[in-house]
């Protein structure tokens, strides 16, 4: 299927999401040339509309819309209507004044994505770039082209995840990278395992199928993961009781030095940036030989390269026929 | 004002009867009466196949004015309460300024006696302000002309279980009640959707069941000890009924309300990130509907209140997080009771008029509204027909919140009477008020 937006890694179909895996491998070749552009996108317009700073994101989306020959435009909407500022409504309307093709959004509010997508106030493709603490599918779907590089080599083309166990550890709650990840790794065939204290779950799980662990070394030792994914703790946590203090939660659910010696020889290490060294994650673990975190953020300008031309070639094409 | 003779009408008991209006008053309740019953130029009714209600009280319903004139006006809102054929609104006090003195209970009183389709009771703040620091006057609000009875900081919890104490044991000094709205704040900061499965899902904040149960175990039990009333309003978890259910057997003197809303829509509708579907308590999920269902046919739960909220476009078109909380109600609410008590089997339209008419006139002491359809009563009522099946579209109040919109409900209001006066004639509205005397 052919989507018009991406919101959710829910909206991807085992297919679709294999789709844009095998379009990110073909991206990541060009990515290696010494010339990284395709005229795929000439004379599309692309707005990046960022309600919430997040440099890496922004650039990466920026580095994959280039690479296309799209239009860029950077709009880093100050505020948004919960704070008073421009709302959604009047920056989406302006864009639409504009003529844009596709609007990337990143908002803090959960939601804004698809409130955009069917609002009526915009016609472009909507791609959900991380919405409060909801979703953000593009992480989703760079974690899931990392795990199968690493575990599939060259034969990757094609294939899903199946049976591939994932260990997601952190503040569940709040993460939209869990969520994501969640959906797409079950689309894909994973077995996911969720690792958190129990004030960072949802109070509610039953929706989601996924175990849930309490304890980091039980779930490492009986699961025996192919990928531990370490989440961010966010700096708001650390003042509302969620744990007691940061050195606790380094101690029970950090991937520390002690902890690695339970990971098996090839298990990959995880991490959505950025990290907090010595809390979340420790630097033994960061630059460890199976640490992903760099290829990571090298296969998200891929992934995103394909999200971009999944959503937009297909109807530049039938226009030019 | 001209007579009214209503003819066939079917009585809350199933009676077929005809009910005979001079002035503001029922004159006649019986079978075939006399053509001149009403008077030899009574404008004739025919109600065959309708049933006839005393008129709607509703305990719960934010009218804006003053302040708020945007989202709707004493007068906007008394004529969507007419249309949903209410005869009596409670107008709660979180105005600006606020409800919280004479003043201002008394201009909302006379703004609702000028618009002329309901009567306009007004609600006292408990607190100065809303603020829960301090008592209003509250005495000086029931002597003054609008003689307030009901009392709520609505929209912010009493939480402060000394000052919930002071008032429900003060109001009884005029026999008052306080209308609790049940929401542990440090529980619910941010909260904006019920804590549940579809809110891991949504990564919107949870608003937990206990935050508003743990209130009303709080409230029931200092209801007990000081020996006053407490009202509960818009219960909206199994649990709350429970409690609820609890404290009615060990001789508590608690009533309690449920919205139209909460009988009828679920979180599940929060998957859209519609904020038409944001309300403060919030959806629940389906266990919770059946429960407050059950509870409402059963007399665990006292009354349906709308909790009538209009907004703006502006404060709903938008992202989740930034949308005001609140849906509208009065236009639905008798159809809902009749889906959750005469459709489903579940109870009978004597349930009907007490849950909309009666109890809630009695928690406010309405003396002259919820009075049984008999000669000597004040002539407030309502004619639905059940038959009726409509699709919701338009409504009578200034706002456009209407979660309700596309779905088919049953029953309609066909005439509204209010104090002799037709507001609603053949599900039209009428052009003016009742002129004041």
């Amino acid at each position: 299927m052919t989507l018009k937006h991406l919101l959710s890694a829910g909206d991807l179909d085992r297919d679709t999401a294999i789709a844009i895996l095998d379009i990110a491998e073909e991206m990541a070749g060009v990515n290696s040339r010494d010339i990284k552009k395709l005229p795929t996108l000439r004379g599309k317009t692309v707005v990046n509309l960022f309600f919430e700073d997040s440099t890496r994101t922004r650039i990466s989306f920026e580095l994959a819309e280039k690479r296309l020959s799209a239009d860029v435009i950077n709009f880093a909407a100050k505020g948004s209507s919960v704070s008073k500022g421009e709302s959604l409504k009047d920056t989406a309307q302006t864009l639409e004044a504009m003529g844009t093709d596709a609007v990337v959004i990143r908002h803090s509010a959960s939601g804004a994505a698809q409130v955009l997508a069917h609002s009526g106030w915009i016609n472009g493709a909507i791609i959900n770039a991380g919405d409060g603490t909801h979703e953000h599918p593009t992480q989703a779907l760079l974690d899931a082209f990392t795990m199968r590089r690493r575990l599939h080599g060259a034969a990757s083309h094609g294939k899903g995840l199946d049976g591939v166990k994932v260990v997601i550890v952190g503040d569940i709650l709040h993460s939209r990278v869990a969520r994501s990840n969640l959906l797409l790794l079950n689309t894909l065939g994973a077995e996911v395992h969720m690792v958190a204290p129990p004030t960072l779950f949802p109070v509610n799980t039953s929706n989601w199928n996924a175990s849930f662990h309490y304890d980091f070394d039980t779930a490492l030792t009986s699961v025996k993961p192919d990928a531990v994914m370490m989440l961010r703790v966010q700096g708001e946590r650390m003042n509302a009781s969620y744990f007691p203090t940061e050195r606790e939660y380094s101690r029970m659910w950090g991937l520390n030095g002690d902890r690695l010696g339970l990971l098996g020889e090839s298990t990959l290490i995880m991490h959505p940036g950025p990290m907090n060294r010595g809390l979340e994650i420790s630097s033994v673990a960061a630059d460890h030989k199976n640490s992903t975190v760099l290829e990571q953020v090298a296969n998200g300008v891929s992934i995103r390269m394909a999200v971009l031309y999944h959503l937009l070639s297909g109807e530049r094409n039938h226009q030019d026929d | 004002m001209t007579n009214l003779l209503i003819q066939n009408a079917t009585l809350p008991s199933g009676e077929v009867a005809d009910i005979a209006i001079v002035g503001e008053k029922i004159v006649a309740v019986g079978k075939a009466l006399a053509a001149d019953s009403a008077g030899a130029d009574a404008t004739v009714i025919d109600a065959t196949g309708l049933v006839a209600l005393p008129g709607l009280v509703d305990l719960h319903t934010h009218l804006r004015e003053p302040g708020f004139e945007q989202s709707e006006t004493i007068y906007t809102g008394s004529q969507s309460a007419a249309a949903g054929g209410f005869t009596a609104v409670h107008a709660m006090a979180n105005t600006s300024p606020v409800q919280d003195t004479a003043g201002v209970v008394e201009q909302v009183q006379r703004l609702g006696q000028e618009a002329g389709y309901v009567d306009v009771v007004p609600v006292g703040a408990v607190t100065v302000g809303l603020e829960g620091m301090q008592l209003a006057e509250l005495g000086a609000m029931a002597n003054s002309r609008a003689r307030v009875r009901v009392f709520s900081d609505d929209g912010k919890c009493v939480h402060d279980p000394v000052l919930m104490r002071r008032a429900l044991e003060y109001v009884k000094t005029f026999g008052g009640v306080i209308a609790q709205h049940a929401q542990e704040p440090r529980l619910t900061e941010g909260a904006q959707m019920n804590e549940g499965k579809v809110s891991a899902d949504l990564g919107l904040t949870g608003w937990p069941a206990v935050a508003e149960e743990s209130i009303i175990a709080r409230d029931v039990l200092l209801a007990e000890h000081v020996g006053s009333r407490v009202h509960i309003c818009h219960l909206s978890t199994a649990g709350s009924v429970d409690i609820i259910r609890w404290a009615k057997a060990r001789g508590i003197n608690v009533t309690a309300e449920v919205t139209p809303h909460h009988l009828l829509l679920t979180d599940e509708l929060v998957r859209s990130y519609d904020a038409v579907y944001k309300v403060n308590p919030p959806l629940r999920t389906q266990e919770d509907v059946l429960a407050l269902r059950a509870a409402l046919a059963d007399g665990t739960i006292d009354i349906i209140a709308t909790d009538h909220a209009p907004h703006p476009a502006e404060s709903k078109d938008c992202e989740w997080q930034a949308a005001a909380f609140g849906m509208l109600g009065l236009e639905i609410a008798a159809s809902v009771a009749q889906d959750v008590l005469i459709d489903s089997g579940a109870s009978d339209w004597n349930r009907v008029a007490a849950v909309l008419s009666g109890n809630p006139a009695k928690i406010g002491l309405l003396e002259e509204q919820g009075q049984p359809l008999v000669a000597g009563s004040i002539a407030n009522l309502t004619l639905i027909d059940p038959k009726a099946k409509r699709v919701i579209e338009h409504s009578h109040s200034k706002s456009d919140n209407n979660p309700y919109r596309g779905l088919t409900l049953p029953g309609a209001v066909v005439h509204t009477i209010y104090r002799g006066y037709q507001t609603v004639t053949n599900g039209q509205l009428a052009e003016k008020g009742r002129p004041n005397a």
